[in-house]
């Protein structure tokens, strides 16, 4: 019997990687926990956040979107629909501005080729559908939550503006 | 009634219909389950006799190895019921003759003449502290340790035997042998060698 | 019972008295009963939130918290979720025998409860056989996972079926046999007996003479319970759920019953067999209320089996199926032989620790 036989029954018999593997289990037993307390306490989001779609208005109330439908372009997924009408002054506007959240997958690449910054995506990612049909972000729906959250948007694309 | 009546009455009833369920039932893996609710049954009763060592045993061996095994092959077994059941009615005289016979001869062995209640005193009971375990196995590995020794050697052949009989390596099968890969050590299969960090040289320097 | 007739009212005294006697033996068997069964349930509840608990502490996490202070009303809350779920029960199973199969695998778990003495004579029944008795009850619980999986009518069911028949016969044998060990140490299969054989405190107890036995037993034991790191029965990554697959509500709660039950039961008993039981680590100080033997000595080892379960479930990764039947049929089984050779030459010899019990035993005999 060659010595690592000896070594290999002693240690098998002797549940030395056994214990050694019980050991470190016990040891994370005491150790601190890292466990977030999700409703109450959240980590921290980047203002790159890709969340919740939004379309943002200039400051005097005018919906930026001019229809020009890059977004609908590059989208990937394709989940952007766009309609395009003149509206009664003349302005070139959509008439159908939809996004489907299913289909959607979050790349922010419709943010990326906005050239008047109309869509963007919030830090919103606490949302949910109760019924079929609510997937779809209608144009009335995302300029809705850009009204609502014009604020932090705006916070989020100044924080970002030096690294663009 | 007393309390010991009550159990007789309900095990040895119990025991009875479990076992006309082993022969009636259609489904194999019924007739097993019923196989071993009867055993389950016996054993109480053998209980009731104070021979709880046998009655365990039975319990251990049969009710909780053996068939579990059964239990395992009826399960696998594809039994075509109506296959089965054709010619029923054509063997049906032969079969019941040779269960009459069987009755009579039954009745005559182990009839009341033989068996009967007058023929065995009821037996009294033990103190408590008798142990039929201790009992046993001092008959057991005394008086009786020479057919005790055969029997198990018996047994042990018939084990190797059955297992040489059914046992074939095929050639080309490929199998693990864990007790091979269990004894692979780190250093067998990974060396760590150390050497300089490489660094690429840049070009323009000359 | 006669504390009892002392507090009750005259009428229901004669109540009592005009009983017939099977009545009565029922009746006070029933209540004993009872009063093992209701506390055990609620341990059996408390260990699922141990374990949940346990677990997450050793993966860093904090575990159930939210029903109740702490998470304590979570086993409660889990009880109740189950019990308002829909037993479905599937197409073309036998219907009879999928909802037995999870009485019959939780019955023998409670079953073995009647010969575990807590105190020195404090047991449901004083079974001479007590240990075999246990033997042979353990080993019944395989059939409600046979009948489960045969009964459903899957096939990942019935794999875990095979699976976990074939596991519990190979452990069985090793477990009995590591079990020899110790009725051997003992010279009876009276379980008080046991205990009383481990007299004197801490190095007495048969874990010192009966080490490799102790190790086996206690391992088989996992594997016999279906536990981690022996769960190829349910083997989630492979066989969804093994046999209790196509289980819900409350015949799926059953199944997990019986299964944290088994636990406490191996736990209780590697306790009462290699630890002493009842008895007290300070063999010396047998008087004293806390240090002295007690139940509490009992619930506390028995509590430290039941950690050890869940601590392996913790760390070891499942083992492969073959190596499972390895370690059974290979290790186990040759491991206990040796070693109840070497005792009963010890015995024989009447050589260390072995030599005073077995005199007494002899003597007793």
């Amino acid at each position: 019997m060659t010595m690592r036989t000896i070594k290999y029954y002693l240690k098998s018999f002797l549940f030395l990687e056994l214990i050694k593997g019980l050991m470190v289990t016990g040891g994370y037993l005491f150790k601190r926990k890292i466990t977030l307390q999700y409703p109450e306490q959240k980590t921290p989001i980047s203002p790159r956040f890709r969340g919740l779609h939004a379309q943002r208005r200039y400051a005097n109330g005018e919906e930026r979107c001019i229809a020009c439908k890059l977004c609908e372009a590059v989208c990937p997924a394709l989940a952007i629909t766009i309609d395009v009408e003149e509206r009664d002054d003349g302005t070139r506007r959509t008439s159908k501005y939809d996004i489907d959240l299913f289909k959607c997958i979050y790349c922010g690449f419709c943010e990326e080729a906005c050239p008047v910054d109309a869509i963007v995506e919030t830090d919103v990612f606490e949302y949910h559908f109760e019924n079929r049909g609510e997937n779809i972000m209608t144009k009335d729906k995302l300029l809705a939550v850009g009204d609502k959250y014009e604020e932090s948007i705006a916070a989020n694309r100044a924080a970002d503006a030096p690294y663009r | 009634m007393t309390f010991f009546e009550v159990v007789f009455y309900a095990f040895s009833t119990l025991m009875v219909v479990a076992a006309l369920g082993v022969v009636s039932a259609r489904n194999p893996v019924h007739s097993v389950l019923f196989l071993v609710l009867t055993f389950f049954a016996s054993s109480a009763i053998w209980l009731l006799l104070e021979a709880e060592f046998l009655a365990i045993t039975l319990v251990l061996v049969y009710v909780g190895a053996v068939m579990v095994l059964f239990l395992f092959v009826v399960m696998m077994l594809d039994i075509n019921v109506t296959r089965m059941r054709e010619g029923l009615m054509r063997y049906a005289p032969f079969g019941i003759a040779i269960a009459i016979l069987l009755i009579v001869q039954m009745v005559m062995v182990v009839g009341p003449e033989h068996f009967g209640l007058q023929a065995f005193p009821v037996p009294e009971s033990h103190a408590a502290d008798y142990s039929n375990t201790k009992e046993l196995g001092r008959v057991l590995y005394t008086d009786y340790v020479y057919a005790f020794e055969l029997a198990s050697v018996i047994l042990l052949v018939a084990i190797v035997a059955a297992i040489t009989l059914t046992m074939r390596r095929r050639p080309n099968t490929r199998y693990q042998k864990p007790s091979a890969q269990m004894k692979v050590l780190k250093e067998d299969r990974l060396r760590i060698i150390k050497m300089k960090s490489e660094t690429i040289e840049p070009e323009n320097k000359q | 019972m006669e504390w009892l007739f002392s507090l009750a009212p005259d009428f229901m005294v004669d109540f009592w008295n005009w009983l017939p006697q099977w009545i009565q033996v029922l009746a006070e068997n029933l209540l004993y009963i009872v009063l093992i069964m209701v506390p055990l349930m609620l341990c059996v509840a408390y260990v699922t939130y141990a374990e949940r608990k346990i677990i997450g502490y050793m993966q860093v996490r904090l575990g159930p918290n939210r029903v109740g202070p702490k998470g304590w009303l979570q086993p409660i809350a889990d009880a109740i979720k189950l019990m308002f779920k829909e037993v479905i029960v599937p197409t073309n199973s036998n219907k009879f025998l999928f909802l037995f199969a999870p009485i019959l695998t939780l019955g023998p778990a409670l079953a073995a409860w009647a010969v575990i003495p807590f105190f020195e004579g404090v047991q449901l029944s004083n079974l001479n056989a007590g240990l075999l008795y246990i033997l042979a009850l353990t080993s019944m619980g395989v059939y409600g996972v046979i009948i489960a999986g045969w009964a459903s009518n899957s096939k990942y069911a019935i794999l875990g079926a095979l699976r976990s028949a074939a596991q519990v016969v190979a452990y069985e044998i090793a477990m009995g046999f590591a079990l020899v060990g110790v009725l051997m140490a003992s010279g009876s299969l009276n379980l008080g007996d046991i205990i009383a054989r481990q007299e004197g405190g801490f190095m007495s107890w048969f874990w010192l003479p009966l080490l490799p036995l102790l190790a086996v037993y206690f391992i088989s034991g996992v594997a016999e319970t279906n536990r981690a790191p022996f769960d190829v029965a349910e083997g989630e990554s492979e066989i969804v759920a093994g046999f209790h697959v196509d289980y819900s509500g409350m015949a799926f709660a059953v199944f997990f019953l019986a299964e944290y039950a088994n636990i406490i039961l191996i736990a209780a008993l590697t306790s009462l067999m290699f630890f002493g039981g009842w008895m007290s680590p300070f063999g010396s100080m047998a008087d004293h209320a806390l240090l002295g033997d007690g139940t509490h000595w009992f619930i506390l080892k028995t509590m430290f089996f039941i950690y050890m379960f869940l601590w392996f479930r913790a760390t070891f990764p499942r083992y492969r199926y073959d190596q499972i039947m390895r370690l059974g049929w290979k290790v186990f089984i040759p491991v206990t032989i040796v070693w109840l050779v070497v005792e009963a030459v010890m015995v024989v010899m009447q050589v260390g620790p072995w030599a005073v019990d077995t005199a007494a035993s002899v003597a007793g005999a």
